[in-house]
């Protein structure tokens, strides 16, 4: 009983403040400058919400959330693909070279991301991608972590399998399309989920790549929303709302995947 | 099953399968190691040559100068000096501050969740709800929470603290928030490293008539040396790369003191464009990075 007390508690601090917010948003103007402040809304109102999607040239919040869906899922399908094609390579074929890019791929998810920014920023410069999507979308992808945690998984697969296949005549791309990516359906979506978490909330990175407000996806969106609309919080509460909505739906449809390859990738490394 | 596996084995060496030559891995490999070289391995040298010059972004020329960026950031009287290690030391601080919470708290939420009981899997989704959130709204929520007029927090407590624009508070809200955002992430590490431990371990030392403490600083605690050390270095890692908390939640304030170093090398490589300068920084802060986990691989390793 005692643990349950333990943890409700706890509870209540990591989620009242989420409830919190999702309050302001659907709180009016005055009710959200009035001292002392209220938990949560005492006339409801959908005001906030509409105000948002209106936008404007400098705020299009329904155009960034756009931007994010197509971002976050560009990304995340191409990192599907180019991770499995390569971890396949790593974990069932033999070629020269293997071990040293393996350990130099991996080698790189220990250097701080930092360190690359301001040179990959150039380069992207030097493609001509400089605020446009592709800038969001493709050299996040080259990440170590997709093909790291893949590899692993394939490793675990039965080799029976694909010993049968050869015999009959398949060739390693029937095997991999046909009995490798079947198998690892619950290895693929972790990285989906994973993969699309982390461009979506991703901040850092848009930032600095994009320019024009018609290219922003909703996190750096956030931040020219609190210069735009200071003091109503109501709607600046909103955007975060909308933000965290689609994945916090997405964390508890896969939370048991998610939860579970986090800790598994992480410590058998 | 022996058997079998190396007949099938000598069968692939044998049977001439098409489309799978000599080049068949390396066409595998192809996409990834496109993108990996260009977006990771040319920006790791690249950036070592871009720190070697003069480089602005917005002019032309862009002059050799070998290790003068270097030198500037460990000479007092150059311009960069001041802010440079202020940004360090404001990283150092959170590092030192913010760690031993991730570390600690994690552990003991871990403990909680650990045995089975009814509602095990909707707790553990619940402390790593936050994480899920991006640095973005996080921030943006806490700013507003932390308001000194109309925030909540200031209100619970019955105080009037500036949390993001004064001192020592600004601290406080920084790691705590950080804590807040992303202890469930260390938790769920540590929970599956308790899974790995032998139940025999526990059941021996019932037998020996150990107390609820003594199990934990005998079976669970040495059970766990591995996993700390990952936790640990992850979490130092993730502490000196701290970047959106300073940006957003405190903005540096009061003058400077909150800004990290991340921040502090951004502004310059990609705000002032003095791109040559802000790479030599982030070098010299990756090696000091180095120096940590070596320091901390070598602790560990030594008390065992």
């Amino acid at each position: 009983m005692r643990r349950y007390t333990v943890l409700v508690a706890l509870a209540v601090v990591f989620v009242a403040p989420l409830l919190w917010a999702l309050g302001t948003s659907l709180k009016s103007q005055t009710e959200a400058t009035r001292v002392p402040p209220t938990v949560w809304p005492a006339e409801p109102t959908a005001r906030a919400y509409g105000t948002l999607f209106e936008g404007t040239t400098q705020t299009p919040v329904l155009r960034w959330f756009a931007n994010s869906l197509i971002a976050a899922t560009g990304q995340m399908l191409l990192v599907l693909v180019v991770s499995s094609l390569a971890a396949y390579a790593l974990a069932r074929l033999e070629f020269r070279g293997k071990r040293m890019m393996f350990g130099v791929i991996v080698g790189t998810l220990l250097v701080p991301g930092f360190v690359f920014l301001i040179p990959a920023f150039l380069i992207v410069d030097a493609l001509g991608w400089l605020d446009s999507l592709t800038a969001l979308i493709v050299p996040g992808a080259a990440g170590a972590f997709g093909v790291f945690f893949l590899r692993q998984f394939f490793l675990g697969l039965p080799r029976e399998l694909d010993e049968a296949a050869l015999m009959e005549g398949a060739n390693h791309w029937h095997i991999f399309l046909r009995i490798t990516l079947p198998l690892s359906k619950p290895a693929l979506a972790t990285l989906a989920v994973l993969s699309f978490l982390s461009n979506w909330n991703d901040f850092i990175w848009p930032i600095f790549v994009i320019f024009s407000p018609d290219y922003f996806t909703l996190p750096p969106g956030l931040s020219i929303l609190q210069g735009a609309y200071t003091i109503d919080y109501p709607v600046i509460m909103a955007g975060a709302v909308l933000a965290s909505v689609p994945v916090l739906i997405l964390f508890a449809l896969t939370q048991r995947y998610v939860i579970e390859g986090i800790s598994r990738s992480g410590l058998k490394g | 099953m022996a058997t079998l596996t190396a007949k099938a084995s000598t069968a692939r060496a044998a049977t001439p399968v098409a489309w799978s030559g000599w080049a068949t891995p390396y066409l595998f490999m192809a996409p990834y190691l496109v993108l990996f070289c260009v977006f990771v391995l040319a920006p790791a040298i690249y950036g070592v040559w871009v720190s070697l010059h003069d480089w602005d972004f917005l002019l032309e020329g862009r002059p050799f100068v070998g290790l003068d960026n270097y030198t500037a950031l460990f000479d007092p009287a150059s311009a960069v000096y001041a802010d440079f290690w202020m940004s360090m030391r404001a990283t150092g601080l959170f590092t030192l501050l913010s760690v031993p919470f991730l570390v600690v708290l994690p552990l003991g939420i871990a403990l909680l969740l650990n045995r089975s009981f009814r509602g095990r899997t909707f707790f553990r989704g619940l402390f790593f709800a936050p994480y899920v959130l991006g640095v973005a709204v996080v921030c943006l929520m806490w700013r507003l929470l932390l308001d000194p007029n109309l925030g909540l927090v200031d209100w619970l407590l019955g105080t009037d603290i500036a949390w993001t624009t004064s001192l020592p508070w600004g601290w406080v809200a920084l790691v705590g928030v950080t804590v807040w955002w992303t202890l469930g992430f260390n938790g769920v590490i540590y929970l599956a490293g308790m899974q790995d431990i032998p139940r025999d371990l526990y059941d021996a030392a019932k037998v020996d008539g150990a107390g609820r403490w003594a199990e934990f600083r005998h079976v669970t605690l040495p059970g766990l040396r591995p996993v700390m050390l990952f936790v640990i270095t992850t979490t130092i890692l993730a502490s000196a790369n701290m970047f959106g908390q300073s940006y957003l939640l405190t903005q540096g304030a009061p003058g400077g003191e909150t800004r990290t170093a991340i921040v502090y090398i951004l502004d310059q490589g990609l705000g002032q464009y003095k791109m040559g300068s802000a790479s030599a920084m982030s070098y010299v802060l990756t090696l000091a990075l180095i120096v940590v986990s070596v320091i901390n691989f070598r602790l560990f390793r030594g008390r065992s």
